[in-house]
């Protein structure tokens, strides 16, 4: 099995080296949630082709992957539970109490705890892995989703649709220390690598917010307008900002586009076309591609970050959720 | 740790909190008032008698709002005025509703409304309007003050002449019930039909009984008996008859309308954007879904806690003026922010084409277009509404402060010159 995957994948090196495109000769795999096929989605980006698709449960929607690559937490909302799978043998491994309907979860950088929102009962669930116990249950606003851990390990963010705000967690206490109130129904916040910035997205403000960590106040709002696109069209939802803090990212769901956000002056640099109603992003290992999960045209677009643009579409199953990568 | 125990643990947490804060708190006081009504005897027992409808959706608000208090220092509290239906409703409401409350949110039909939004001690309150669907209401009798939170007979018409249009189902057969509820509702569809053209190729009175037995098996066939047409379409907003149409009209056709597809701002079969989360809590808290009152309330007293965190205040006009803003954007779990419309209070809204057990479509239907929101396809537009309602209009279009009366119809003569004067000009275009 090993073997083939392995010629299939020198194949299509050979194949993309002749259209000059600029990807590496390592083999990569990008794994990603469909929410409505109950399973998920094996992809080689490189050859560009969904490898297999395994059943995994419930409505599966939120997924991270170790920092040592080797397991991926997969949330299936209708299990009630975020499983532990092999990132090698795709097999599951275990289940994590992950509290009523999980959806989305962040992962701190060290890999032994999981923050998940649980969107119905108004919490954030901490989870130690290693001893697959939940530790601590958070009170938030009402309709929990955006969650993040800053590297450092000193915050965790909970984004509340409802109440529209950002919760800052303090990782030591697990007590909200600090809230701001930001533009309404807030979906996805992401941490700069260097921690000194969080980006949020409001979906029904259309607005991307950076806070500023030290004083937890937006510094920047930016709205994405598209020139041609009504403005109840523009609902951003996934954002993600690279390791050298050049650009940013973020998936504009029903606007079917991804802008490209200078890190630096705040700009937008461009839009990129995807698949319909973009949700979700992920990175390459090395950063070198971004990969966009596309709800309603069922499958995920791959982002060239040198040249950006969007050099392939594929295929994977009903409403792609989320996705990760690992080398 | 069981999930009930927990909530319960949590409770307590938050009652106390409540309590230690409670001196410092901005407190937002809401008066909600509805009066019971006289219904007519319901067609089957299919569907049980809902109590407190609105009420429900009002109370699970107050709740989110003040989730949201606890971290704002804000305070949110609702006193319920539930007027027997023999009752003097303006008695009551002169006696219940103090000073001290400038939140007023409604369920009362127009002519109840109307009543209480005129009286002298209304005057610096802010009506939320969260139940009616009156055109009226919205364009020559519209009232100063009042936001409208559900869609209007003509959004909801639009909205199913849309998706007929995408459709193809362009000819029209219309019944209409004997009721005033049903005339108006006609007049809708009649108007969505020339915004769309569609052709009504049949108007007919439902002059027959409203007997299962007799009714739906023998007269409606013969009543449908008609000319070619491709949707038959039902104004029967009571529920009286319109049930009986379904695979017994003369020719098979599809019924639209109050009933069959009808055009909604909510509905059990909608669970997209966020949707299902509310339905859940709605159901956890109510043990019933959500109608169509509940989420008007709802959004009534949602739309009043966004706007006093956003302005971190509990003052009638600042509210108004947020309001009427650019800046005001609610979360409906309709996918599309929610605002109200500047010249008749309004709120923009998607509406939804609900079957019994299938969401079919939600409205504006792609391809509808419009230069500055495509829900502004729904209804009135703004150059369509023929609402007067100066203090709301001046806010948007004219930055002139109008002191006194005198001054409001000075302002009201200069607006109908000017639009004279503009179709004066398209007319010599012409």
């Amino acid at each position: 099995m090993k073997k083939q995957v392995f010629s299939l994948g020198l194949k299509a090196v050979i194949v993309l080296g002749l259209t000059t495109l600029a990807f590496t000769l390592r083999a990569e795999t990008v794994f990603v949630t469909l929410e409505k096929d109950n399973a998920l989605a094996i992809v080689d980006p490189v050859k560009g082709a969904l490898i297999k698709t395994i059943n995994i449960g419930q409505r599966p929607r939120g997924i991270a992957i170790s920092p040592d690559y080797k397991h991926l937490y997969v949330a299936t909302s209708d299990d009630n539970t975020v499983k532990i799978i092999d990132a090698e043998t795709y097999k599951e491994i275990g289940q994590l109490p992950s509290g009523d309907d999980p959806e989305t979860f962040a992962l701190n950088s060290a890999g032994d705890r999981l923050y998940v929102s649980n969107e119905d009962d108004n919490l954030v669930t901490v989870i130690d892995i290693i001893n697959k116990k939940d530790i601590a249950h958070i009170k938030v606003g009402v309709e929990p989703e955006g969650i993040a851990v800053s590297s450092n390990n000193q915050w965790i963010i909970s984004a509340s649709e409802t109440t529209n705000m950002i919760h800052w967690i303090d990782v030591k206490t697990n007590k909200i220390t600090e809230n701001t109130l930001v533009d309404p129904r807030p979906r996805a916040a992401s941490f700069t690598a260097d921690d000194a910035q969080l980006w949020v997205t409001s979906e029904i403000a259309g607005t991307l917010m950076i806070l500023d960590v030290k004083s937890k106040q937006i510094i920047k709002k930016i709205r994405l307008d598209i020139p041609g696109v009504t403005a109840d069209k523009i609902q951003p939802v996934g954002v993600v900002i690279d390791k050298e803090k050049k650009w940013g990212y973020v998936a504009i769901g029903s606007a079917n586009r991804v802008a490209v956000i200078n890190a630096q002056t705040f700009e937008i640099e461009k839009f990129l076309l995807v698949g319909q109603r973009v949700w979700n992003l992920a990175f390459s290992p090395d950063q070198k591609r971004l990969y966009t999960t596309n709800g309603q045209s069922n499958d995920i677009s791959i982002i060239d970050l040198e040249s950006h643009k969007v050099v392939k579409s594929i295929g994977v199953g009903r409403f792609p959720w989320g996705l990760v990568s690992k080398p | 740790m069981s999930r009930v125990l927990l909530k319960n643990v949590f409770l307590i947490f938050f009652w106390s909190i409540n309590f230690s804060f409670a001196d410092d708190k901005q407190v937002i006081k809401i008066v909600y008032i509805s009066q019971e009504l006289k219904l007519p005897s319901a067609l089957s027992n299919l569907d049980p008698f809902i109590q407190h409808k609105g009420l429900t959706g009002a109370e699970l608000a107050i709740k989110e709002n003040n989730i949201t208090g606890e971290f704002t220092g804000q305070k949110y509290e609702i006193k319920k005025v539930l007027v027997p239906i023999s009752a003097d409703i303006v008695e009551l409401y002169q006696q219940q509703v103090g000073k001290d409350v400038v939140f007023v949110v409604t369920n009362l039909p127009a002519t109840q409304l109307k009543k209480l939004v005129k009286l002298g001690s209304s005057k610096g309150k802010l009506f939320f309007d969260a139940t009616t669907v009156d055109d009226a209401l919205r364009n020559e009798q519209c009232l100063d003050n009042v936001f409208h939170l559900l869609p209007s007979r003509a959004m909801r018409a639009d909205a199913l002449a849309q998706y007929m249009m995408k459709k193809r189902w362009s000819k029209w057969f219309l019944v209409t019930g004997p009721s005033q509820a049903d005339r108006d509702y006609a007049s809708a569809i009649k108007r969505a039909a020339g915004r769309f053209g569609i052709k009504i190729i049949v108007d007919k009175q439902w002059t027959h009984t409203y007997d299962a037995r007799r009714t739906a098996q023998s007269d409606v066939p013969v009543f449908t008996q008609e000319d070619e047409y491709d949707v038959l379409v039902v104004a029967d907003e009571r529920g009286l008859f319109g049930e009986y149409f379904d695979y017994r009209t003369w020719m098979p056709r599809p019924v639209i309308g109050t009933q069959g597809l009808v055009a909604t701002s909510w509905h059990r079969t909608h669970e997209q954007w966020g949707a299902v989360q509310i339905q859940n809590r709605f159901k956890e808290q109510a043990g019933r879904w959500m109608e169509e009152e509940d989420y008007g309330a709802y959004l009534a007293v949602r739309s009043l806690g966004e706007a006093s965190v956003r302005t971190k205040s509990n003052k009638m006009q600042i509210i108004k003026d947020y309001f009427l803003g650019n800046e005001f954007a609610l979360q409906g779990y309709k996918g599309k922010p929610l605002s109200f419309r500047a010249w008749n209070g309004q709120l923009r809204q998607p509406v939804l084409l609900a079957a019994a057990k299938s969401l079919v479509s939600v409205a504006p239907i792609e391809g509808f277009l419009h230069p500055k929101s495509e829900l502004d396809t729904l209804g009135f537009d703004q150059s369509e509404s023929s609402c007067n309602n100066a203090s709301i209009k001046n806010n948007t279009i004219l930055p002139i402060e109008i002191k006194d009366e005198k001054s409001e119809n000075e302002l009201d003569r200069l607006i109908k010159q000017a639009k004279d004067k503009i179709k004066q000009f398209i007319d010599n275009l012409k």
